[in-house]
């Protein structure tokens, strides 16, 4: 063997040595990609599989006879008397009723009163409140029988969605023997079926989690979040365009682009207890309203706003500035005219990725009285109201079964405002970005 | 000009948030009474056609201190509370010129549950705190001198329990279920060593740090507020145990069972004749000085009290809690519909 074989044979082997390096470093990269996406699917996965069934309900429909002689036996049709009326036991009679209408008791019959409670737990509990809400609707009703279509209890409906076992022995089940014989009955008569749940979106919050929807806190992080873009957006660009533009190179300036920086790494709870001292005890707003909310979130996510504008005025190459300077535009007029249209894409990209952050927040808004249970949809920013996050959280720590679903339903939405957020951010920044 | 717009609407929103009338109850505390309260608040609100009361989760200490800062709208008109009034809060509320009236409402049980893959455990107090105590008497015997606990085992606690380590999920000391369950579950076992419960004669602070201390080395684990989270590791791991509300118990029988404690069974029965020693009064203080300011809560508190309510069959004994017996329902009833002050504590 020679000289120059020995050295070919020590060179082959170091570049194999380099190579299977590089494919060892591509190797572990795929599978930490791998790895992000399993988790990914293995989460998402989760909450859609449990959250799915939230979207649909089970409502049973019935005939419920409104006596006139309970409702309104001397003819006023005054709401306040109609309102007033027994509507338990005008509910109660019709719904006793619904076994003799499938002839499964006989005419005559009396139920006993463990029966009579085992039917009625069958229904939900605001029948008697929705059947009000109908009639007070239309008071030409009382006196008639109508037929009525509404949400089952939440046990029914986790029974048909199959997470109540059957075999499981009686009294460790929420339904005994005879209520799933009727339910058996009435999926079979077509008094039970399985529909769209329209209440998660056009209900607020409830304790029956077959009533319970998300509008009020739908509606209340959508207030909150105008609050916080009126505020931090018009703030964040102002500020961004002064320091880029027309802020003296000092120590002051510098320390100031220091602090922004550091204010974006602040934890969001930190901003909760500002909030709380600032503007709940000094100039004391309405607890729990959007108002105050929107205003922690505006703090939250000036710095995040003032970084990303800051970035996207940089991007303006100077000879823009410096031709409008040069045909006579006062500083002003190039930045209004020209830097601004030009940096506007990325402002807004950076503004919608701050207000999707500031759509997830629940830490800071816990201080400011917004996790609390609250029904009516709020209607103005100085109404108390929830948020989505803080909904979730809540109903996440429910006993009841039924809100099992209905959490990762909420997770499935508010999921939903955060990608077409995100979505829309990459749009903007596609179209109407200009690249030099 | 637009100085001027900034400054009005600047102070529009300030005075806004003062000046405002407010016609929906705002009641606060304890996480415990929450589930219930939503349940009559809801119900209020369907019945009488006003706003649902706003009802904000923040503890019972939380709550209190919300409540006993002052009188206004922008403060609570209801803390609920799953314990009593402290005396400190009694005080500080009465300088802060706050009356209010005292409605206990019912019982809690606290449960020590496991998965129904495994067998029922049955407990003693004793057992509890030999197991979950931070210090115990050596050789888990009378007498012995206190050393941190060295029992991994329920075995070791007692040959008749099970060969499997001791794991526990509970919640985190900021919980008032983590309060009731060092003072009735392992106090209660304390208690139960004579040489124990005599240093509470002679040293209030040491009794206490010794028969409330919940151990720290790893078999008492705080599972974070959320008991749901607890019910399902249990049912991943048939060995652990978890400490939670009764009503968690219930709506979770088909997965979980609760530990007899001192040979009773956790049942709304047991708990209600308090032959099962772990359970607790809920209450709700009502600010006599706002009754006749924020409209509905005289019909509030009435429709709290009201037999289908909070009586046997009622909507809240549906939702886990346990009625009182009738005469302390008759009682508490009277003082909420006069409205009769909480004059000491």
């Amino acid at each position: 063997m020679t000289n120059i074989d020995l050295l070919e044979n020590q060179r082959d082997k170091l570049i194999t040595k380099r190579y299977n390096k590089e494919k060892r470093f591509i190797l572990i990269g795929r599978l930490a990609i791998a790895l992000t996406i399993m988790f990914l699917t293995i989460l998402l996965g989760s909450i859609v599989l449990r959250g799915i069934s939230g979207f649909t309900t089970t409502t049973i429909t019935f005939n419920v006879t409104l006596d006139k002689k309970l409702i309104d036996p001397e003819s006023t049709n005054d709401k306040k008397v109609i309102s007033s009326a027994r509507w338990r036991k005008i509910t109660r009679d019709s719904i006793y009723n619904v076994l003799n209408d499938m002839s499964l008791v006989m005419n005559g019959e009396v139920l006993s009163k463990a029966e009579q409670k085992s039917l009625v737990r069958l229904f939900s509990r605001s029948s008697e409140y929705q059947i009000r809400d109908i009639v007070m609707d239309d008071i030409s009703l009382v006196g008639k029988t109508i037929e009525v279509t509404l949400p089952t209890a939440s046990e029914v409906d986790q029974f048909l969605k199959g997470k109540i076992d059957e075999n499981l022995p009686e009294d460790n089940r929420p339904l005994n023997n005879i209520q799933i014989s009727w339910i058996n009955h009435m999926v079979d008569n077509g008094m039970i079926n399985k529909t769209f749940n329209s209440n998660l979106f056009t209900k607020g919050d409830s304790r029956n989690a077959e009533d319970a929807g998300i509008l009020g806190a739908l509606m209340g992080s959508l207030l909150a979040l105008l609050v916080c873009l009126s505020i931090s957006f018009p703030l964040g660009v102002m500020a961004s365009i002064y320091l880029e533009e027309f802020a003296p190179k000092n120590k002051l300036t510098d320390m100031i682009e220091v602090n922004i920086n550091n204010l974006a790494a602040v934890p969001s709870i930190v901003f909760g207890l500002l909030g709380l001292a600032i503007f709940l005890n000094v100039f004391n707003l309405p607890r729990s309203s959007p108002l105050a909310g929107g205003l922690v979130l505006a703090l939250m996510t000036l710095p995040t706003i003032i970084i990303s504008s800051r970035a996207a005025i940089k991007a303006v190459p100077p000879s823009i500035r410096e031709a409008a300077m040069g045909l006579g535009a006062s500083k002003m007029q190039s930045v209004t005219h020209h830097v601004l249209p030009l940096a506007m894409p990325g402002m807004l990209t950076g503004t919608i990725i701050g207000m999707a952050q500031a759509l997830g927040e629940t830490a800071p808004l816990l201080m400011m009285g917004m996790v609390a249970f609250i029904v009516d949809v709020p209607q103005s920013i100085t109404d108390p109201s929830t948020v989505l996050p803080a909904q979730i959280f809540l109903w996440s720590d429910q006993p009841e079964r039924g809100f099992e679903e209905k959490t990762a339903a909420a997770i499935m939405v508010l999921l939903g405002f955060l990608l077409t957020m995100n979505a829309l951010a990459v749009f903007l920044r596609n179209k109407f970005e200009r690249k030099w | 000009m637009f100085k001027k717009l900034f400054l009005i609407v600047f102070f529009n929103i300030v005075f806004l948030g003062s000046m405002q009338a407010r016609d929906q109850l705002y009641v606060v505390g304890s996480s415990t009474v929450y589930p219930f309260a939503t349940v009559v608040a809801e119900n209020f609100g369907q019945k009488s056609g006003m706003k649902v009361p706003k009802i904000e989760s923040t503890g019972s200490g939380g709550g209190m201190k919300l409540f006993c800062k002052g009188l206004g709208t922008q403060h609570p008109d209801i803390t609920n509370a799953s314990r009593r009034v402290k005396k400190k809060e009694f005080k500080k509320c009465q300088e802060n010129g706050i009356d209010f009236v005292e409605v206990k409402v019912g019982y809690d049980g606290i449960v020590i549950a496991n998965s129904k893959k495994s067998p029922v455990m049955a407990l003693t107090k004793k057992q509890i705190f030999l197991a979950l105590g931070k210090d115990v008497p050596e050789g888990n015997k009378e007498g012995g001198k206190l050393i941190p606990n060295p029992n991994k085992k329920w075995s070791d606690v007692d040959p008749s329990l099970p060969n499997i380590a001791i794991e526990v999920l509970g919640p985190p000391p900021t919980s008032g279920t983590r309060d009731a369950f060092q003072e009735l579950a392992i106090e209660g076992g304390c208690k139960a060593f004579p040489e124990l419960k005599a240093i509470k004669k002679q040293d209030k602070k040491k009794y206490k740090s010794i028969c409330r201390a919940v151990r720290e080395d790893g078999p008492f684990i705080e599972a974070g507020e959320n008991d749901n989270l607890i019910v399902q590791k249990l049912v991943e791991n048939p060995n652990a145990f978890g400490v939670f509300g009764f009503s968690f118990l219930l709506e979770n029988a088909d997965k979980i069972q609760g530990s007899t404690v001192n040979g009773a069974a956790p049942t709304m029965a047991a708990i209600a004749d308090k032959s099962y020693g772990i359970s607790r009064p809920l209450y709700f203080y009502v600010k006599s000085a706002h009754l006749d300011v924020i409209p509905g809560m005289r019909e509030y508190v009435a429709e709290f009290t009201a037999p289908d309510t909070w009586g046997p069959g009622g909507y809240l004994e549906e939702r886990g809690m346990i009625p009182m017996p009738d005469e302390e329902r008759a009682k508490f009833r009277a003082d909420a519909k006069n409205m009769t002050a909480l004059a000491k504590r």
